[in-house]
């Protein structure tokens, strides 16, 4: 990729002759310029996808709920996104009197930054991927582990009793549901051998095409982890965080405009986050789900059926409309209830299943 | 064996697979929305909307400053004054109704002897400036004037149960 983008490069500026100055200037600096030109081509997507994310949001809920949804701001409601985007932009940004202003302002930052970092290991195609650390899982858990800080001091600066409840209860949550996650993840890395999120995928990779993804024998952890990916994410039926009902808007009461915009952009990172981690844990990412001996050798369709990055952000897809659904559908947890489900149910759940894939693996039934 | 049942369901999230197809049924189902200005829900010809004040074919105003509407206005919203005219009849000089006080109970119209003031199917009206909404008796006529073709045929259709 680097190659080719640098002839591209080259024919260009050899067109105009100015290619000798310019890499004169460029060579030192290339490889950190090169990294971020990556990761404005993760980034810049990434938002995108936020902004529209929030529109399809509205407008599934809109249909499952018999309602249309947006649909006055351009046409089908397409520019909805901007017009929210530049009310929040032009919003006055109140900082409540008595709140620590530094880390009221920092708060939004500290959310949302470890939401688009955990994005540099996760791979989109074979070798598509920011930075290939061996070490990628324990990465992803770290820097979703952070994003609550974000949540937990914006609940403190605020120096509002509705925040700070609500960063408590958010606090209780993402401990809680870090563990059956954490267990998930490692029945995933036990079954694959390696922590590298690549390897995870191309672990997956066996030429039965979907009969060789972790889902399978992972069954239940698949289900558990996407149940926690929820919890994580503070998304209903689990956003006791922002219960609006009963702590007006939860941490974020006594965020305005841009603050709150942030805060939303990271909600929403998170959600792609997880649907992106899910369909690369256990979906097997970019691959097909047709055995590679199936694809025809046709140039479009060939393409089409075998792996690539449209499988995985079509599997991103999926997750992202079940998130959606799972709104539309469940009331919101009681917090006992929800402390109850993940120490009681999902914890002992992934404990038992770490053992049997240990003794699953040690058998000749073992397929994967 | 009845709780291994229960627990079975439970962890096979049964329930709610089914309250999920619920949902994801109605994602297809035929939406309810009005598009408002390009769509709107049917009237009924006894719809109580803006004001107006109705005149005879002649030309001449119904309106005989009775006062019967501005005694029973539980909104107190209608102001009447009446002097007699050159020809010897009871008119009103002044005829206000106070838009932002009025409740549209529709009481004015239904004591009015001579189906003067009645209420039309008139919805979407506004004032940009304060005193926009105070009505005075030429907007009303005006406004029964506009609509006197629609008016006749909503009294019409509501005669035979009065």
């Amino acid at each position: 990729m680097e190659a080719q983008v640098l002839g591209i490069l080259q024919w260009l500026l050899s067109q105009v002759g100015l290619w000798d100055l310019v890499w004169g200037y460029l060579e030192p600096v290339w490889t950190v310029l090169w990294i971020l030109i990556k990761i404005v081509v993760i980034v810049a997507p990434i938002m995108v996808t936020v902004a529209y994310l929030t529109l399809a949001e509205r407008k599934i809920l809109g249909y499952m709920q018999d309602r249309v949804g947006p649909n006055r701001v351009g046409y089908w409601g397409l520019l909805q996104p901007l017009a929210d985007g530049i009310k929040l932009l032009m919003k006055e940004i109140i900082i409540p009197t008595g709140s620590n202003k530094f880390l009221f302002v920092m708060a939004p930052v500290l959310a949302l930054a470890p939401a688009l970092a955990a994005w540099a290991v996760v791979p989109f195609a074979d070798g598509m991927v920011l930075a290939n650390v061996n070490a990628g899982l324990l990465y992803l858990l770290a820097m979703t582990s952070v994003g609550v800080y974000g949540i937990i001091i914006a609940g403190w600066a605020s120096n509002s009793k509705y925040a700070f409840l609500g960063s408590l209860r958010s606090a209780a949550q993402i401990v809680s549901y870090e563990l059956p996650m954490g267990f998930a993840l490692v029945c995933v890395l036990m079954v694959a051998q390696s922590m590298n999120l690549g390897d995870i995928v191309s672990g997956q990779q066996n030429g039965y095409g979907m009969l060789g993804w972790y889902f399978i024998p992972l069954f239940p952890m698949f289900v558990v982890y996407f149940i926690s990916g929820v919890a994580e994410t503070n998304r209903a039926p689990f956003d006791l965080a922002e219960d609006e009902s009963v702590i007006v808007a939860g941490f974020h009461t006594e965020y305005s405009g841009m603050g709150f915009a942030l805060f939303f952009l990271a909600e929403y990172a998170n959600m792609i986050l997880i649907a992106a981690l899910t369909s690369v844990m256990f979906l097997g990412g970019w691959l097909s789900p047709l055995p590679q001996s199936w694809v025809p050798e046709v140039p479009v369709l060939g393409m089409l059926l075998g792996g690539g990055i449209h499988w995985m952000l079509a599997k991103m897809s999926f997750f992202l409309f079940v998130f959606i659904w799972l709104r539309a559908t469940f009331p919101r947890y009681r917090y006992d209830q929800l402390m109850r489900l993940g120490w009681k149910v999902l914890i002992p759940l992934t404990l038992v299943w770490v053992v049997v894939i240990g003794a699953w693996m040690q058998t000749s039934y073992w397929l994967w | 064996m009845k709780k291994i049942i229960n627990l079975l369901k439970s962890f096979l999230l049964i329930e709610l697979l089914k309250g999920m197809a619920l949902t994801g049924r109605h994602l297809f189902s035929r939406k309810i929305t009005v598009q408002y200005p390009e769509e709107k829900t049917p009237q009924s010809f006894r719809f109580r909307g803006l004001h107006a004040q109705r005149r005879y074919a002649n030309g001449e105003e119904r309106c005989i400053g009775c006062k019967l509407c501005e005694a029973v206005c539980p909104a107190l919203a209608i102001k009447i004054e009446v002097a007699e005219r050159e020809d010897g009849t009871r008119r009103t000089t002044q005829y206000d109704i106070d838009l932002t006080k009025c409740i549209f109970c529709g009481f004015c119209e239904e004591s009015c002897p001579v189906d003067a003031i009645v209420e039309t199917r008139i919805l979407e009206y506004h004032g940009e400036n304060r005193g926009d909404l105070y009505y005075t008796k030429a907007m009303l006529l005006a406004v029964g004037d506009k609509y006197e073709e629609q008016i006749a045929q909503d009294r019409a259709a509501d005669a035979k149960y009065r």
